[in-house]
């Protein structure tokens, strides 16, 4: 590239400006993220939009192909496909930044106290990250979801338990370098608590890897609500979600093999979506990799 | 190969270990603490007598104190009773006897089709960066990672199974048995719970064979003359290959995760049947078993590769 990199700016650009370059530069991100945000849209105008109600039955049309009136078909319980796999997006994005949420509150703060504290705080809580990490995922989430009870949020908080480790790791690690760093002597020298310090210089200087991994991990969390779901451990019938439907479909696949592709297709394009703009985001955000 | 500074180096891993496996086993017991209400009772499930609750209570010493109880599971559990079902009353161990060699087997299976794979795409996708070989396996790579390991196996079976009927869409076959059927059974899964694994290995091969093509010391080779695939079999893919445990040993730990559903989808009795009936019906007995068993086979193969590692790579023996 004959490039941005080696012109020196006039002034700095605004964020804006900086997004639209970004935007243009980087076309798979640029489609993922849009991709990302439609989905968001169609779930949040599910009611509206949705042909028909999800646990709408219509046993005239169980298992129907492709039609006027039910544009994907329809399940064994004739109801509509297409409007399962709207209400299904909702089940499964909730489920992704439930487990993702619940795994930056864990993470987060555990990390950061590991990396700030050091010491015997720092061996124990890696000795415990290093633990949780030798369990299979969702071999461990299982497992939490039948202590707790079989369920989409209980699920979604196990799986979201399992991921906490993983961003502590990340970020004790980022901690370790940060606490280093000039500015955090001199915020030290000049009295600043530990707690101000911890929030005012050290997290939002850690964050950075933070924000690319929870990325990536929305699209872990998507695949393990699918997972969890497809065993039934996860979302309860009637209530749709993408795992669900493909459990569905694969009972009716002798007769209705069409059915596995609409829910099967969107998990891989959602997931699909978040690791590409994940990938994006590691590139855009770190200044010293070379765009190549 | 194996001076005692190596020894040493081995020795201090197996020390290493030795605090996750018992912090696993704290987790592993802990998961009973998360259960709402009196364990007993929930554990009882719904209408049991006063009796059965009784049994349970006795079977964790749950009247015990928290640590007492760990305790003597963990005794228990090192004297390899993991106690047994509450549904079936088979004891775990043989459970798990019985399941375990037919994961292990779509495991393995799985992990070599990955390198199978994996490798020659991640050296093509190498040699030639920027070409249409190495966009194509890096798209291939990013479906890999995306594609749900279950919904490829439901197209698989859909598709070599019902379509063309070459393959056994369900069960499995002991491997002792019929080596011939179990090999034909396991076939399918193991595909369907490789997509990931080719991804991760063409990718990982590929990034640290673009670095060493491009360094110094290759250049130098080139400039000395060496025909281009001497380089790559003798000075590339030599210095990769040490990288390649890592990934495997990463790899076998994801793999033992996502086996659990593939299972599912073709109806093998393996681990996965197991802690999904185990979940289902708070059969914790076996629940805990699983996972225990589980650990334990990562931690080992972890513990395999850090001591290969170390006497592979001579770097790392001082």
């Amino acid at each position: 590239m004959t490039d941005a990199t080696t012109m020196v700016p006039a002034r700095r650009p605004s964020r804006f400006a900086g997004f639209a370059r970004w935007f243009v530069s980087d076309l798979r991100g640029a489609i993922s993220l849009t991709f990302l945000l439609a989905l968001m849209l169609i779930s949040v105008l599910a009611p509206w939009i949705s042909p028909y109600a999800p646990a709408e039955q219509d046993i005239d049309a169980a298992l129907a192909p492709m039609s006027g009136a039910h544009w994907l078909g329809a399940d064994d319980l004739g109801r509509d496909t297409l409007s399962r796999l709207i209400y299904g997006g909702v089940a499964s994005l909730y489920a992704s930044f439930l487990a993702v949420t619940i795994a930056v509150l864990i993470g987060v703060p555990v990390g950061v106290l590991a990396g700030y504290l050091g010491g015997w705080v720092d061996a124990t809580i890696s000795r415990v990250i290093d633990s949780f990490l030798s369990f299979p995922a969702i071999v461990l989430a299982i497992a939490v979801t039948g202590a707790l009870g079989i369920g989409l949020t209980n699920g979604m908080i196990s799986v979201g338990i399992v991921f906490a480790p993983q961003l502590a790791r990340l970020v004790r690690a980022r901690t370790l370098v940060v606490r280093n760093e000039l500015y955090v002597d001199a915020a030290r020298c000049f009295g600043g608590s530990t707690t101000r310090i911890l929030w005012r210089h050290v997290l939002p200087n850690a964050i950075q890897p933070v924000i690319v991994q929870v990325t990536l991990l929305l699209a872990a969390a998507l695949l393990a609500e699918a997972s969890l779901s497809f065993l039934g451990l996860g979302i309860q019938p009637p209530d749709p979600s993408w795992g669900a439907m493909l459990a569905r479909a694969y009972q009716n696949m002798e007769i209705a093999p069409e059915q596995m592709y609409p829910p099967g297709l969107a998990i891989l394009f959602t997931a699909l979506a978040f690791n590409t703009l994940g990938e994006s985001l590691r590139v855009a955000l770190d200044p010293t990799m070379k765009r190549n | 190969m194996l001076n005692s500074s190596r020894l040493r180096i081995i020795g201090r891993r197996l020390l290493q270990a030795i605090p996750v496996v018992v912090l696993s086993t704290f987790i592993v017991f802990g998961l009973l603490k998360l259960v709402p209400g009196d364990v007993a009772v929930t554990l009882a499930g719904d209408n049991a007598s006063d009796q059965r609750i009784a049994e349970i209570r006795e079977l964790y010493g749950l009247n015990q104190p928290f640590f007492l109880q760990y305790g003597s599971w963990l005794w228990k559990a090192a004297h390899g009773d993991l106690s047994s079902s509450l549904i079936s009353n088979e004891a775990v161990l043989t459970s798990i006897q019985r399941c375990l060699p037919h994961t292990l087997l779509i495991v393995a299976l799985a992990l070599f089709t990955a390198m199978l794979i994996g490798i020659p795409l991640g050296i093509a996708a190498a040699t030639k960066p920027g070409s249409w070989i190495d966009g194509f396996v890096m798209a291939i790579a990013s479906l890999g990672v995306a594609v749900p390991n279950f919904w490829l196996g439901m197209l698989l079976v859909a598709f070599f199974s019902l379509q063309l009927n070459w393959l056994p869409a369900t069960g499995a076959v002991s491997l002792m048995k019929d080596p011939w059927a179990s090999l034909s059974h396991a076939i399918l899964p193991a595909v369907a719970l490789a997509s990931g694994g080719i991804a991760e290995v063409a990718r990982q091969l590929r990034s640290s064979l673009v670095e060493i093509l491009s360094s110094q010391q290759v250049r130098t080779l080139h400039a000395k003359g060496l025909p281009p695939s001497a380089i790559l079999w003798r000075h590339g893919l030599k210095n990769v290959s040490v990288n390649l445990l890592t990934v495997v040993s990463l790899l076998a730990n994801r793999m033992l995760a996502a086996t659990v559903v593939v299972e599912a989808v073709f109806a093998i009795p393996g681990m996965g049947g197991l802690i999904v009936n185990g979940a289902m019906n708070r059969d914790f007995p076996v629940v805990q078993g699983v996972v225990f068993t589980m650990v334990l086979i990562v931690v080992t193969l972890n513990l395999l590769t850090d001591i290969l590692y170390s006497v592979l790579d001579p770097r790392i023996s001082s």
